[in-house]
């Protein structure tokens, strides 16, 4: 009799969901393994566990994932993940998106959750365009990038994630590339146990849509460019750390401790009816 | 318990937003997100006052559009949420009404109407939402409106809409204008217990057998909350009764669609409330909703002094629109009159629900509302 074999990390997974959305060579897999990889060294509790994703390709990692799960508007994702968080404090939180998502359509509310250190969790795929549309400009295109809307070469400057993650007051700050599993696995389980706003960019190779009309036809390639110019350069100026086609620079920018919105907030709850108590 | 974590309950001078804000604290509201806005910003301001006396959740977001995602995730998280806005606003939280249909998320928005479009006319009132109310969103869905027309409604039409909203798995709106808003009033608080509260239908099946949009005969799907062990997706992509995606399934799309329609349209009677007036002989009907409602009910009464039998029809609930209501009438009345601060709108659903009665339509915009001599004059020529 043949008996069946299940993957240890099944129970992570919902099977009825699978097969996958997404293209051969793309990162998106990588970056969903690492997390429940995590989940898994930490033995989170399932049932704690909410994950929010936006619109775009990654934006399905919600509904793989076997946990509480909300698939929103195009944007909304960390506006949806701070009603949750606010409401319900025990839940871990944690949203999972692109950066067309995250920092195009709903780059106010990062800035905003970020300066109100919400305990939300933020891990960004950067893939530098559209994939799920078919590869338009977007706003981690680097300049000169070939897209499907920048027939000519991109023109508009790209955001430094980190950069803009750390001066709008994220208290843990990572940037690392597909290529670097383990390390993104040890980033992930550190930003899930810390208390406030945590902000992890994972640059991801989008070959399909983004490589072959930028000279990287396959998964491969865009691994082998991850390969040659990642520097790691831990708690280096977030604002200096480049990606360009000679040095991406990769580490941990920021990790510190700054008291979470919900704490606070919860305090002051409790200090009012305090006071209310003693009338 | 404390003495402030207790309703005022008895008789109290307040606005229409505070009475709004004190409805959502009756009415177990726990969370609110918002962002200023002339006239509703008295809503804000009470409860960030008043939710922490209660453990509740005051939030300030970025704009309206982050104030209704939040209010998604907080009810998804188990809170009874709200948020509060004026045109512009609501204009901004139209797409994430729509995700709150598709997700049938229990919530209230409060739309204190003034004058528009765009920026308009701020400290004015305006009926000139009622349309976005129902059709705001993209796509076909069934929503419930509510329009106070005093400061006590506001308390208790509030409470309302968050019963309506958790029975029915709805986001609905509470359609104020920008007089009801500012207006103070008498405004009876009753005491808890005699306040009618619905919460939400929970699941009776286990996490393993629980779909999480699979509706019972109401058309209402039982609701888990996010930390409860069900562990279940939801997404605004057209979705099976599990929860997943399933875009390119015309059956599934259909189902869908026509249950987030037909769970209002079926349960109309149980939601539709109206307040009739002197209709019994009613030559002359008028329909009215909001501020505009009370001219109306002082022009029939001058009416019917005057000798011409004249009646009200008090709309209450906007959408689902009382059609079977405004039909009753037109078949015995002569005339039917629509009074609006708008360039007509509820007045095409009266029409279409009036077939051969003629209808006029009086239109009033950028100041003070109707007055009762301008709708008495109007009655006096159709009858």
């Amino acid at each position: 009799m043949v008996q069946e074999v299940v993957h240890p990390f099944a129970k992570y997974l919902r099977s009825a969901m699978m097969p996958h959305i997404w293209c051969p060579g793309c990162g998106n897999g990588i970056v969903l393994n690492c997390f429940i990889h995590a989940l898994d060294e930490l033995q989170k509790d399932l049932d704690k566990l909410v994950v929010v994703s936006g619109i775009g390709c990654i934006g399905r990692t919600a509904g793989y994932t076997n946990a509480d799960s909300f698939h929103t508007t195009h944007g909304r994702a960390i506006a949806f993940a701070t009603g949750v968080k606010l409401a319900n404090p025990e839940l871990e939180v944690v949203v999972i998106s692109g950066d067309g998502d995250l920092f195009a359509i709903g780059g106010n509310h990062f800035i905003h959750a970020a300066r109100r250190n919400i305990g939300i969790k933020v891990i960004c795929a950067n893939n530098f365009n559209y994939g799920m549309t078919g590869g338009q400009q977007g706003p981690t295109t680097p300049l000169e990038a070939s897209t499907t809307t920048t027939p000519y070469g991109n023109i508009e400057h790209p955001f430094n994630l980190v950069h803009l993650a750390a001066a709008s007051g994220a208290t843990y700050v990572a940037r690392w590339t597909t290529l670097h599993v383990r390390r993104l696995t040890q980033s992930i389980k550190r930003m899930l146990q810390k208390e406030g706003f945590c902000f992890i960019e994972v640059v991801s190779p989008c070959p399909e849509i983004f490589g072959r009309r930028n000279k990287m036809r396959t998964g491969l390639e865009m691994m082998e460019w991850f390969r040659r110019a990642s520097v790691v350069e831990n708690f280096s100026d977030p604002s200096k750390a480049e990606i360009s086609p000679e040095k991406i620079v990769v580490g941990e920018f920021v990790n510190t401790e700054k008291v979470s919105y919900e704490r606070l907030l919860q305090e002051k709850i409790a200090q009012i009816n305090e006071k209310a108590m003693r009338w | 318990m404390t003495k402030k974590r207790t309703l005022p309950t008895g008789a109290h001078f307040m606005s229409g937003d505070i009475a709004c804000a004190e409805g959502a604290i009756a009415a177990g509201c726990r969370f609110f997100a918002g962002y200023p806005i002339t006239p509703a910003t008295e809503i804000a301001e009470h409860l960030s006052e008043r939710m922490p006396e209660f453990g509740g959740i005051y939030i300030q977001m970025e704009d309206e559009i982050a104030s209704i995602a939040a209010v998604l995730g907080a009810s998804y998280a188990g809170l009874k949420a709200m948020t509060a806005t004026s045109g512009p606003g609501f204009s901004l939280m139209q797409e994430n009404i729509g995700l709150a249909v598709m997700t049938e998320t229990p919530c209230v928005i409060v739309d204190i109407m003034r004058g528009g479009p765009s920026t308009g006319q701020p400290t004015l009132p305006g009926q000139q939402d009622v349309m976005q109310a129902k059709w705001g969103s993209h796509g076909d869905y069934g929503i419930i409106a509510l329009a106070p027309s005093s400061v006590q409604e506001m308390f208790n039409l509030t409470i309302e809409a968050f019963n309506l909203s958790e029975t029915y798995r709805v986001p609905t709106l509470l359609m104020g204008d920008e007089i009801v808003a500012h207006m103070w009033e008498k405004v009876v608080i009753p005491s808890a217990s005699e306040i009618r509260i619905v919460n939400r239908k929970k699941p009776h099946v286990s996490p393993s057998e629980y779909a999480p949009f699979m509706p019972e005969d109401d058309l209402v799907p039982p609701m888990a909350c996010f930390g409860e062990g069900y562990r279940f997706h939801a997404t605004g992509l057209t979705h099976d009764e599990r929860g997943y995606p399933r875009t390119q399934n015309s059956e599934v799309q259909t189902r869908l669609v026509k249950r987030l329609c037909e769970k209002i349209n079926k349960n109309a009677d149980k939601i539709i409330r109206v307040e009739e007036v002197m209709l019994e002989d009613a030559d002359v009907m008028v329909v009215a909703y909001g501020i505009v409602a009370r001219a109306a009910l002082s022009a029939v009464r001058k009416a019917r002094e005057a000798g011409i039998k004249a009646g009200l029809l008090r709309l209450i609930t906007l959408w689902p629109f009382p059609e079977k209501h405004v039909a009753k009438i037109a078949g015995q009345a002569k005339a039917i009159v629509v009074p609006e601060m708008n360039c007509g709108q509820i007045v095409r659903e009266v029409e279409r629900a009036a077939k051969e009665t003629p209808v006029a339509f009086l239109s009033k915009l950028g100041e003070d509302p109707h007055t009762p001599q301008e709708i008495l004059d109007v009655i006096k020529r159709c009858s």
